[in-house]
């Protein structure tokens, strides 16, 4: 038997889109705890990265932020974040979501922060001093002239954020977190290849489909004019 | 989490000593094939892009896909072709490397000014001559610079392999983990990797010094 032939089975098996491990259920988990974490990483990191690009301060941390995020490793912040779950919420909670939850935030935090800081760092002075000399405030120029100009990079970091955090969730299966880490979990534990293979199909996609479709909303939500300045880290 | 247990036994750190240097050397080995491989491919294919640059599209789009896919989900692929094999970890683990590594390759060799390559022309240099004797060495520090963010990260996914059996310091983490989360265990396999990404990207900086003295003011 072939295995694409197995795994084409797998997924036009009425079974696997029923009960507590239906691929829906699965892909509803995964993007549950990741949207949340990313959304609470995105509501440290930018208005931090913001703040440090805008008055220039504390350049260092913004950079080492970005390298000890870089050198954590998904599967240390997975495990690191058991202890860490349990002493918050207690021992009942320190494993499934919670722990995944906290694991993927530090990981959305670094990209967001860098680029935010970099983008404003990079706008242009001559640009800023005219818009002191047009009488705006610091409010007025970063969010104004700076957010507006730093808006590709700033978003550019957010899709890393979000590639990261996906990939990330899928090592939550080991803390027994659902989202779709459980088929390959639960496929290499059982050596049931068709699973396997089916759950690493299915994250990719979602990898790649979040990737497409920050990529694209950054296309429509940046002014073409400043489109040449475009980069990421 | 094992009830009543300290954070950090360092009784059993310090009993475990040897099995550190074994899981450092297989992190090790791991890292550096990974590295070195992904560094030839990377290498040809950035040879080729300067030379057909309409093949810098596919490329790219193809090493993106690559590194946007998640790491286990990239092992996991594999699996049913190249088993619980170090072939599977190396595979997945170069190809994460490629998208990094031939964008500084490639930026770094069009970085080198038009002027220097023609006075190179006018003294009589070989194509192949200008490549590794005025590109490479002009393109050295970026191109050591994709090097360093290679490593790191690699160094970083080699922990994820040891969920298909290789792993090094991963081991300890996953061990940790299956031992009803032995905290002493995790923890020394998350430090071990950190610190071995900040040593080896520590030893690249000097590399990097030693190999382009002209940048060391900059």
């Amino acid at each position: 038997m072939s295995l694409l032939g197995d795994v084409a089975r797998w997924f036009t098996d009425p079974a696997h889109y029923q009960g507590t491990d239906a691929v829906q259920t699965r892909i509803f988990e995964h993007l549950a705890v990741s949207g949340l974490a990313l959304l609470v990483g995105l509501l440290i990191a930018l208005p931090v990265g913001l703040y440090l690009g805008h008055t220039g301060r504390f350049a260092f941390v913004a950079v080492n932020v970005a390298n000890i995020g870089r050198a954590i490793p998904s599967l240390a912040a997975i495990a690191l974040a058991i202890p860490v779950a349990a002493t918050l919420l207690g021992v009942q909670n320190g494993l499934g979501f919670w722990p995944t939850f906290f694991a993927l935030i530090p990981l959305a935090i670094p990209p967001i922060l860098t680029n935010a800081y970099v983008a404003v760092r990079g706008v242009d002075r001559d640009v800023i001093e005219a818009a002191h000399g047009m009488g705006l405030g610091e409010a007025g120029i970063l969010r104004r002239i700076e957010l507006p100009l730093a808006l590709p990079l700033i978003l550019a970091g957010i899709r890393t954020a979000a590639v990261n955090v996906i990939a990330t969730a899928t090592l939550g299966a080991l803390v027994a977190f659902g989202g779709l880490g459980r088929y390959i979990v639960d496929g290499l534990a059982l050596q049931e290849y068709d699973r396997l293979f089916a759950g690493a199909v299915l994250v990719a996609l979602l990898a790649i489909a979040v990737e497409v479709g920050f990529s694209t909303f950054e296309r429509a939500a940046v002014s073409p004019g400043i489109r040449v300045h475009q980069g990421a880290l | 989490m094992i009830e009543g247990e300290p954070l950090i036994r360092w009784d059993w750190i310090a009993s475990h000593l040897d099995e550190f240097a074994f899981r450092l050397g297989e992190h090790v080995e791991l890292t550096v094939i990974a590295v070195g491989v992904g560094f030839v491919i990377a290498f040809a294919l950035s040879l080729l892009i300067l030379r057909v640059p309409r093949a810098e599209g596919p490329i790219t789009w193809i090493t993106g896909t690559l590194y946007t896919i998640p790491s286990l989900a990239l092992f996991a692929l594999l699996i049913p072709y190249t088993g619980l094999t170090i072939l599977t970890a190396e595979i997945g683990l170069v190809s994460y490397t490629l998208l990094i590594l031939i964008r500084n390759i490639v930026r770094g060799i069009r970085g080198v000014p038009a002027d220097v390559r023609e006075a190179a022309v006018g003294m009589g240099y070989a194509p192949r001559e200008i490549l590794w004797r005025i590109e490479v060495p002009l393109a050295a520090a970026i191109i050591i610079a994709g090097v360093r963010l290679a490593t790191i990260s690699t160094i970083g996914l080699v922990t994820v392999s040891s969920l298909i059996g290789q792993g090094g310091f991963g081991f300890l983490i996953l061990e940790g983990m299956q031992r009803s989360f032995f905290t002493t265990e995790m923890i020394a396999g998350a430090m071990l990797s950190v610190a071995l990404a900040i040593v080896a990207d520590a030893l690249l900086v000097l590399l990097q010094r030693r190999l382009t003295p002209w940048t060391r003011t900059a």
